[in-house]
């Protein structure tokens, strides 16, 4: 293995509770080992023992891949890393770096660490990054949404940028090809859906849409086509998807529907509400008795 | 009509066709008075307003239309049982009273409900009136009574604090 020809990865960690590490560990096996032998992980701050963050700081050589995970502050008061600012700290890698990625919402937009009321200095890393050191990136910044993100799609992002060195990216900077459809799309409970048939939390029957807050309808993720652990997803098992791939996570109230006299606020994407409305009263007219039993007595 | 039952089976292939058809075309002219209503740039309280007017200007001017959804409609289900059950054939117009009440709820000028009762209060109101009037026992004219019904409807409907 000469790992002096792979492109060198370094995954910054900064406000965070771990969860995409643990989500890339979770990777499928194979995939994994493919990672570690097509990059090098020069650093990650729980992985890897050879380098500090010390030295990739002062290392001449530029970083090829720079992951961040967590959310940015520059109030060294609420959060620092070896007496500085994740804000600081963060800039100093990006001047480094060829390709810079965010991987999970809190990198992307904040997070959850954003809702924090007593410091509202907390931003995702492309609100965080000078602009001179953007303009001198080789690829815009690419924004991996999720709590956490997919292991494939950080997988999958690397892989492409090191083969093809760009990827197209939506408005909000995230892979086309990973964010163009949505969580509702490969969801086996769609059947439900189009019959308007309600179900519950944890339970096989049902559409999670209309009580329990799914936001599959509206949310751009391919987590319903590249499965959890190559298996399942949160709706397959009968948790609605809280939409934790776009901007506005996280939410309110996100076990619940928002409703107006019984009439749900947000409709699926790209379709006027006077539309869903007049579908669903026809679905509604007609009661399907299969879709109406347990799948199992 | 100046034209001969028989004739009707040209265009129907039935009474219960006919009988489809007409509610489809009787709701369907509620619903397109009540989308202009949505439509308009005022608040949730004077489209009530507006539209229990346009309503009842109905009832007066073309009271067939709105008896035959009274009286035939609601009185003879099973008429209508195959292809107009439910919301079927008259889905326009229910789906423009949903858009009125979800957009007085999210402006908060409504109160939180279940769709139901709210929907059935606001027809029993309006069928309610327009089975006075065609019994022909009202004191007044129809219209005088327009503002007075939609207050009352508007009650039963606005936020509370």
């Amino acid at each position: 293995m000469n790992s002096k020809q792979k492109p060198t990865v370094v995954w910054f960690q900064a406000i965070t509770c771990n969860g995409n590490t643990h989500s890339l560990l979770s990777a499928n096996a194979s995939r994994l080992e493919l990672f570690f032998d097509s990059f090098n992980l020069i650093y990650h701050p729980s992985l890897t023992i050879e380098k500090t963050l010390d030295d990739i700081l002062t290392q001449n050589e530029k970083i090829d891949f720079l992951l961040i995970e967590g959310a940015i502050t520059s109030n060294e008061k609420f959060f620092s890393i070896s007496n500085d600012s994740t804000f600081n700290l963060l800039n100093k890698l990006s001047s480094k770096s060829k390709y810079i990625i965010a991987v999970g919402s809190c990198a992307s937009n904040g997070g959850m660490h954003a809702k924090f009321t007593q410091n509202d200095d907390i931003y995702g890393i492309s609100d965080s990054i000078n602009e001179q050191t953007i303009n001198k990136l080789e690829h815009s910044i690419i924004n991996l949404t999720g709590c956490p993100v997919h292991p494939e799609w950080i997988l999958q992002t690397l892989f492409t940028l090191k083969n093809y060195g760009k990827m197209q990216l939506d408005e909000q900077k995230r892979p086309k090809e990973l964010y163009s459809t949505l969580a509702h799309h490969g969801c086996t409970r769609n059947e439900y859906f189009e019959w308007k048939v309600e179900g519950a939390f944890g339970e096989k029957e049902g559409c999670l849409f209309y009580d329990q807050g799914c936001r599959g309808p509206m949310t751009h993720s391919s987590c319903n086509k590249i499965l959890w652990n190559d298996i399942s997803s949160k709706t397959r098992v009968g948790m609605p998807c809280i939409g934790c791939t776009e901007s506005d996570f996280p939410r309110e109230n996100m076990l619940e529907t928002k409703k107006n006299i019984g009439i749900p606020q947000d409709v699926p994407i790209g379709i006027s509400k006077r539309a869903y409305l007049s579908i669903t009263g026809i679905a509604k007219t007609f009661k399907i008795d299969r879709l109406n039993k347990k799948l199992m007595d | 009509m100046k034209m001969s039952v028989g004739n009707m089976y040209n265009y129907f292939s039935s009474k219960e066709e006919l009988a489809k058809f007409a509610i489809k075309y009787s709701t369907n002219i509620l619903a397109i008075e009540l989308r202009e209503v949505n439509n308009m740039n005022i608040s949730s309280k004077e489209k009530i307003y507006v539209f229990v007017r346009k309503y009842l200007e109905n009832v007066q001017k073309s009271p067939e239309i709105i008896e035959y959804f009274l009286r035939v409609y609601l009185s003879n289900r099973e008429v209508f049982k195959q292809g107009c059950e439910g919301f079927l054939c008259v889905g326009e117009f229910v789906t423009e009273v949903m858009i009125l009440l979800d957009e007085g709820a999210q402006k908060k000028e409504f109160r939180e409900q279940e769709f139901f009762p709210a929907f059935g209060m606001l027809m029993g109101c309006l069928g309610g009136f327009a089975f006075l009037s065609g019994e022909n026992v009202l004191d007044k004219d129809l219209l005088a009574y327009s503002d007075a019904v939609a207050d009352n409807i508007y009650r039963a409907l606005k936020y509370e604090q």
